[in-house]
């Protein structure tokens, strides 16, 4: 538990002090950023509400719901280097290890966050602050953690290499798309709206909404309802199923993990580059 | 015993590449495990770490199947793979400290300061791991695995790549380890040299069987090839390949006398009898 917590935040500070790593936790939130530059006056349809307001918790919500598919690339990349496999290899190594990840992934993501809200709050006008709001953005973001980062550690798991890896991108980004975070849902097709709720994503987005918008614009939402009912409960089954599918999947893995695995994959790698 | 192996067999579908292996290790045992690449010295040593599942015969290290090994027993062993590029990120200290606490609730680990004199990395102490050369990379290896000061260790193919300097280094400590400290080792290697330099018993893996075992002496006997003796009489030379060279010079001595000149014998060399052994196999 202790040496989790350690690795988690060793990584966390490794992630803040080199280069490339320190660039993409600033080069999406910058991105977003310019674009609700742009935004920030233009109203959206007929309501009255400015679209930048509408928009910032809705990337707020996505770059959480991001935090799946960054635990599931390091997973695989630790699988790759064998940093998994020595994690194997010393005693009460693999708990610590997820510990250490759930840290530093969540940790890294909270970050991401204070860079994007704090400027994001300067910018757009129109948000509602108050502390019953924040006390929705805080359940909405832990439960929504909860939700997404096992899955993202079960996805890590599926897909052995980097390369392999690379293809959950492209789901996601249609996730994304039609999960409402940059135009509100109900101006999707039925199909497509009934899909975008299944995910974490929209009710990521939607629990962002709420806790940082002022409730008029509740009416551009299905059903005129923040619903945060349904929010708890959509959030809290892919909790339970992350959480029941994790560890079954992860020690599946796990156990298959040896040298010779690691040498191969290496191998292969070593003969794409070439 | 700290290492029990009985009757051990590998299958991967129909390819048999362990074939009933059996052998043992006594607490502070040098043992190599020397054979030819494809051997299958890396799937034994990947089943007792319990890192692969056997499909028969029976193995045990420090008295637990590794199979069903607990983190109590996980604590008392070292494991040195042949190719590690984990944690390029951390620091050499950083790591080598973070992984001994792992140990902690067991018992005390190996002081990372300390340790990192003794493997000869306190220069690179801070440097990240990913800028280390293959050497410094390989010994930081060897301290991760005995930072827990484990009871019986794994090293596969632990010197590949380096230098003749570096490799005695890493064969004094290997020594101290096991003469200093009782750690039992199991190591890998293709290199006979080493294997004789490092083991008290070396045992020939060749395609999934132990074709002999024993120390450098004993292995020599078993296996003798002739010896060599060479000499020349009246400026005429000759040659002959016999099991007692002693015995065959005493008695050319005594036919010859003085005439006998230019002898040579040589000793059949471990070498020579550990290749001619395992082509036979091949």
């Amino acid at each position: 538990m202790k040496t989790g917590w350690q690795r988690g935040l060793i990584e966390l500070r490794q992630s803040f002090t080199n280069g490339p790593e320190l660039f993409s936790h600033f080069l999406w939130p910058v991105l977003m950023l310019a674009a609700l530059f742009f935004l920030r006056h233009r109203d959206f349809g007929s309501t009255g509400f400015l679209l930048g307001a509408l928009a910032l918790p809705g990337i707020l919500g996505m770059n959480a719901a991001m935090g799946m598919v960054s635990m599931s690339q390091q997973l695989t990349a630790d699988r790759e280097d064998g940093t998994l496999l020595r994690a194997k290899a010393v005693p009460n190594g693999m708990v610590s290890y997820l510990i250490g990840k759930v840290v530093s992934v969540a940790g890294g993501l909270l970050v991401d966050l204070a860079i994007l809200l704090i400027p994001g709050l300067l910018l757009v006008d129109g948000l509602a602050l108050g502390s019953a709001h924040w006390f929705t953005l805080v359940w909405v973001l832990v439960l929504g953690l909860v939700a997404t980062l096992p899955i993202g550690a079960v996805l890590g798991s599926v897909f052995t290499t980097a390369r392999s890896q690379g293809l959950i991108q492209l789901p996601m980004l249609a996730l994304i798309a039609v999960s409402g975070i940059f135009y509100p849902i109900t101006a999707l097709p039925g199909w497509l709206e009934g899909i975008g709720q299944l995910t974490p994503v929209y009710w990521m987005g939607l629990g962002m909404r709420s806790a940082l918008l002022p409730g008029e614009a509740v009416v551009v939402e299905v059903g005129q309802s923040w619903r945060h009912l349904e929010t708890a409960a959509v959030l809290g089954l892919w909790a339970v199923a992350g959480l029941l599918l994790a560890p079954v999947v992860l020690r599946r893995m796990a156990r298959r993990e040896s040298g010779s695995k690691v040498a191969e994959r290496r191998e292969r790698a070593l003969r794409r580059v070439a | 015993m700290v290492l029990t192996v009985d009757g051990l067999r590998m299958r991967y579908g129909d390819r048999e590449v362990l074939h009933d292996v059996t052998f043992d290790a006594r607490p502070g045992e040098v043992l190599a495990l020397l054979g030819p690449n494809g051997a299958g010295k890396s799937t034994t040593i990947e089943i007792l770490e319990g890192f692969r599942l056997r499909s028969a015969g029976r193995v045990e290290v420090l008295g637990v199947d590794p199979a069903a090994g607990d983190e109590r027993w996980r604590s008392r062993v070292g494991i040195v793979l042949q190719s590690w590029r984990d944690h390029g990120n951390w620091r050499v200290g950083e790591l080598l400290h973070h992984l001994g606490s792992y140990y902690t609730p067991y018992k005390p680990a190996w002081p990372a300061g300390e340790l990192l004199d003794a493997v000869g990395l306190t220069p690179s102490a801070g440097q990240k791991i990913k800028t280390l050369s293959g050497g410094q990379r390989r010994r930081l290896d060897v301290a991760i695995g005995i930072v827990g000061r484990p009871d019986v260790l794994f090293l596969d193919e632990p010197t590949t790549g380096f230098d003749p300097e570096a490799r005695s280094e890493f064969h004094e400590l290997v020594r101290g380890l096991a003469a200093e400290q009782g750690t039992t080792i199991l190591l890998t290697t293709h290199d006979l040299d080493e294997a004789s330099k490092l083991a008290h018993r070396i045992l020939v893996l060749a395609a999934g069987r132990i074709i002999a075992a024993g120390s450098t002496a004993q292995l020599t006997e078993l296996i003798a090839g002739e010896d060599e003796v060479r000499w020349s009489v009246d400026g005429q030379a000759f040659r002959r390949s016999t099991a007692d060279s002693t015995g065959f010079v005493r008695e050319l001595f005594a036919t010859y006398g003085d005439a006998v000149r230019e002898l040579e014998v040589r000793r059949a060399s471990l070498e020579d009898t550990y290749l001619t052994l395992v082509r036979e196999q091949a």
